[in-house]
């Protein structure tokens, strides 16, 4: 079996991730329900009248792996496998509305077809010509773990050598109201910093996109090395800390040899007490990060943790207000991320330097 | 790279049976599951015909002794009810007793009840329950549940028409790759105002029955169905001594990268999805028996598929046949729908006819097979190819 590494990332995000520049060097705090993500200069990927017709979504995928192909000095890939939760939400509710508001007349065909959940995949696989394999999950906080997990299998059994994955995610307006009323979204706006300590149901929606080559040739670019990951449709609280012990066993790995934990803490009340379940166990004592107080949450927003421990493996600089204790690691070798949205759609991801 | 993977079990649901008994029933007696619509109030009731389930959703909750606090979407109950026939099929009363895994594909997903509640989910607290349904992936967790599937590999692919077959496909890699022992595979997809309203304004429904490879065909007619295979590792087949249906010989998925919606002229995407199949099979074109086609009936689809069918077999074909006039396009489901006809195919040594066909295609001469006919068959090509350019080919054999 070969191993699998992170050669390249692109992203767009409600953080400075596009440019290399001023990657995540200073942290935007924000104090609102919904984080729309930072708009990077679109003409510079896309010619701009394919930009006009195309959904914010469709345009952030497009954009990250552009840089995630560019930065991995690639023009094509063998296979391009993306993630998306909710798909093209934009272009859902519109061809939806539009149905509904006009009695199913003077309708137009364009929002339709790129309401389709593999839209972006297509999309990519125009633009760089890409006939190989274009898979795409829609399966909750597990999407781009599917997609990982997928291009994973292929590059240990050497049936492809460079894919592109990515999660994507876009808000839409009906979506955001909706997810309100079901309390899915907090009612009142909390400062990022305050987030994890609000106490109160939902969590600060957003959106965006993060795309990586994975490879199973090591480069001196390379970020990390990919060892292993899990996913589960259901834990219990009562099960998480054990399937946790379990999978790092699986990689024979103890908890106190895990440098950093990654976490995907959002603030909902009723949901975060799996975090908890990890953070005050096996791994009190571990280095410990969340990110989603400053990104918000959506379904493939765990792509941005697997960018996040990427980054820190390679430049071994952590981002001061994602900490979430200190414990003076003082370098950084093996991460484990774990991730779930409202208790379900579980994932651990293992990461080390290459 | 050769080695089959065993399926153990099937379910389906479809408008022409409630199970794989009846299925194969209406297959052999030519009978069509073509209507008007009835569960749906659209205005193109009269200028579209389609392939409904005659289950209503409160018959469906009834068949799975759900709760009335259940917030299952249409897709969710069509798919739990097969996916159960298909654990049942399988001998299967211990799920837990092997690593068992879900992949399921859907395209609609809730969206039949969000379409039904819009705007009406603002003021109608009973509605909102529906709310977090509408996700693709809700319908999946819905069926894992169902099956007592828990803190396993579940996840849902959505690529058009060509997800079932993909679910699939990444069900046999996962048991050869030894991630799991044994995994449900298939799709789900209801019927909604959506999808009537999205091939309308593409002008590919016909307003009469379709016709699959026929010069004068007219477009498609939607169809709604869920079917799942039961996917097992050889030491588990060995260990309990369980029959075999058959087995999935050889799988891929490629990309046309020509056109959003529109497939090319030529059929690049499905050749290579064909050629791919038959290496990983380590069949040559020759070892195909027949070819379940993708075969929507729409000028585009069966125009291109024609000409890749003949790009990878020549003019001398293996008999070939769409069974979309039986079950309209089931889109996401539809790669399932068709594995199922295809293993029946198989277990009974016989080609299901390719119905309402009158005119030969001017840009070829490969002609569908258009009666129900009886040969020996060892090996069963399906093809399923969807938006975004996404072509997949399963081939199912009956030899390991």
């Amino acid at each position: 079996m070969k191993n699998v590494y992170i050669n390249s990332v692109g992203s767009v995000s409600a953080q400075n991730t596009t440019d290399d520049s001023d990657f995540l060097k200073d942290i935007i705090s924000y104090n609102e329900t919904t984080i729309t993500a930072i708009n990077p200069n679109y003409k510079d990927f896309i010619p701009p009248a394919a930009a006009r017709r195309m959904a914010k979504g469709i345009k952030m995928g497009i954009v990250a792996s552009k840089l995630a192909l560019q930065k991995a000095g690639l023009e094509s890939v063998d296979a391009i496998i993306t993630g998306t939760g909710m798909g093209c939400l934009h272009d859902s509710e519109k061809f939806l509305s539009a149905i509904i508001d006009n009695n199913e007349e003077y309708l137009t065909p364009t929002p339709f077809i790129q309401s389709t959940h593999n839209t972006v995949g297509g999309q990519i696989a125009l633009e760089i010509q890409c006939k190989g394999y274009n898979f795409t999950y829609v399966h909750g906080s597990n999407s781009f773990e599917s997609a990982l997990l997928d291009a994973k299998l292929q590059l240990e059994l050497d049936e492809a050598n460079n894919i592109l994955i990515g999660g994507v995610d876009e808000l839409a307006d009906h979506t955001i109201v909706l997810n309100k009323i079901i309390h899915h979204i907090k009612q009142e706006p909390v400062e990022s910093s305050k987030i994890l300590d609000s106490k109160t149901k939902g969590a600060v929606f957003s959106e965006g996109a993060n795309f990586f080559v994975v490879s199973n040739k090591k480069k001196a670019s390379s970020l990390a090395q990919i060892e292993a990951l899990e996913i589960y449709n259901t834990l219990t609280i009562d099960s998480v800390e054990n399937q946790a012990r379990q999978f790092l066993k699986e990689n024979h790995i103890n908890p106190s040899n895990v440098d950093v934990l990654i976490l995907g803490n959002n603030g909902d009340v009723e949901f975060d007490t799996f975090y908890h379940k990890l953070a005050t166990g096996d791994f009190k004592n571990t280095q410990q990060f969340v990110y989603k107080p400053w990104t918000g949450e959506f379904n493939t927003v765990s792509s941005f943790g697997l960018l996040l421990a990427a980054n820190i493996l390679k430049t071994q600089n952590t981002p001061e207000p994602f900490k979430l204790n200190n414990t003076n690691t003082s370098h950084y070798k093996t991460i484990l991320l774990y991730n779930q949205y409202r208790g379900e759609n579980h994932s651990f991801t293992l990461l080390r330097t290459c | 790279m050769s080695q089959g993977i065993a399926i153990t079990g099937m379910g389906i649901i479809s408008a022409i049976g409630n199970n794989v008994a009846e299925n194969y029933d209406a297959l052999i007696t030519e009978k069509k599951g073509i209507s008007r619509i009835s569960k749906i109030d659209t205005i193109h009731k009269d200028d579209i015909m389609v392939g409904e389930i005659a289950y209503s959703n409160q018959e469906l909750e009834a068949l799975l002794n759900l709760s009335p606090q259940n917030n299952y979407s249409r897709t969710a109950l069509l798919g739990a009810v097969a996916a159960k026939e298909a654990i049942n099929q399988a001998g299967i009363t211990d799920i837990k007793a092997h690593k068992t895994g879900l992949i399921s594909a859907t395209s609609v997903g809730g969206m039949d009840m969000t379409e039904k509640y819009y705007y009406q989910y603002l003021e109608d607290k009973n509605a909102q329950k529906y709310i977090a349904g509408h996700h693709a992936g809700d319908s999946t967790q819905k069926i894992a549940e169902q099956l007592d599937i828990e803190e396993s590999l579940v996840t849902t692919i959505s690529t058009a028409c060509s997800s079932a077959a993909n679910a699939i496909m990444l069900g046999a890699r996962l048991i050869k790759a030894g991630k799991l022992d044994r995994v449900v595979v298939g799709g789900s997809d209801c019927m909604s105002k959506f999808t009537i309203n999205g091939f309308k304004t593409l002008m590919i429904l016909s307003d009469t029955y379709n016709t699959p490879f026929d010069d004068n065909r007219k477009g498609l007619n939607l169809g709604e169905a869920a079917a799942y295979l039961v996917l097992e590792s050889d030491a588990i087949v060995k260990a309990e001594n369980k029959p075999v249906l058959a087995y999935v010989k050889g799988y891929a998925n490629a990309n046309d990268a020509f056109h959003q919606t529109a497939s090319s002229e030529n059929g690049d995407g499905a050749t290579l999805a064909m050629e791919k199949a038959l290496e990983i099979a380590n069949y040559k074109p020759e070892d195909i028996d027949y070819i379940n086609a993708h075969g929507t009936a729409t000028g585009n689809n069966d125009l291109s598929e024609g000409r890749a069918i003949i790009r990878v077999f020549g003019e001398q074909a293996p008999e070939f046949s769409s069974t979309k006039a039986y079950t309209g396009h089931t889109l996401a489901a539809a790669g399932a729908i068709e594995a199922v006809y295809s293993v029946l195919a198989l277990q009974n040594n016989i080609i299901f006819p390719n119905l309402n066909f009158e005119t030969q295609m001017q840009e070829f001469s490969i002609t569908p097979e258009l009666k129900l006919k009886e040969k020996t068959l060892k090996t069963v090509m399906s093809n399923s190819f969807g938006f975004g350019g996404n072509c997949s080919t399963v081939i199912f054999s009956k030899d390991m």
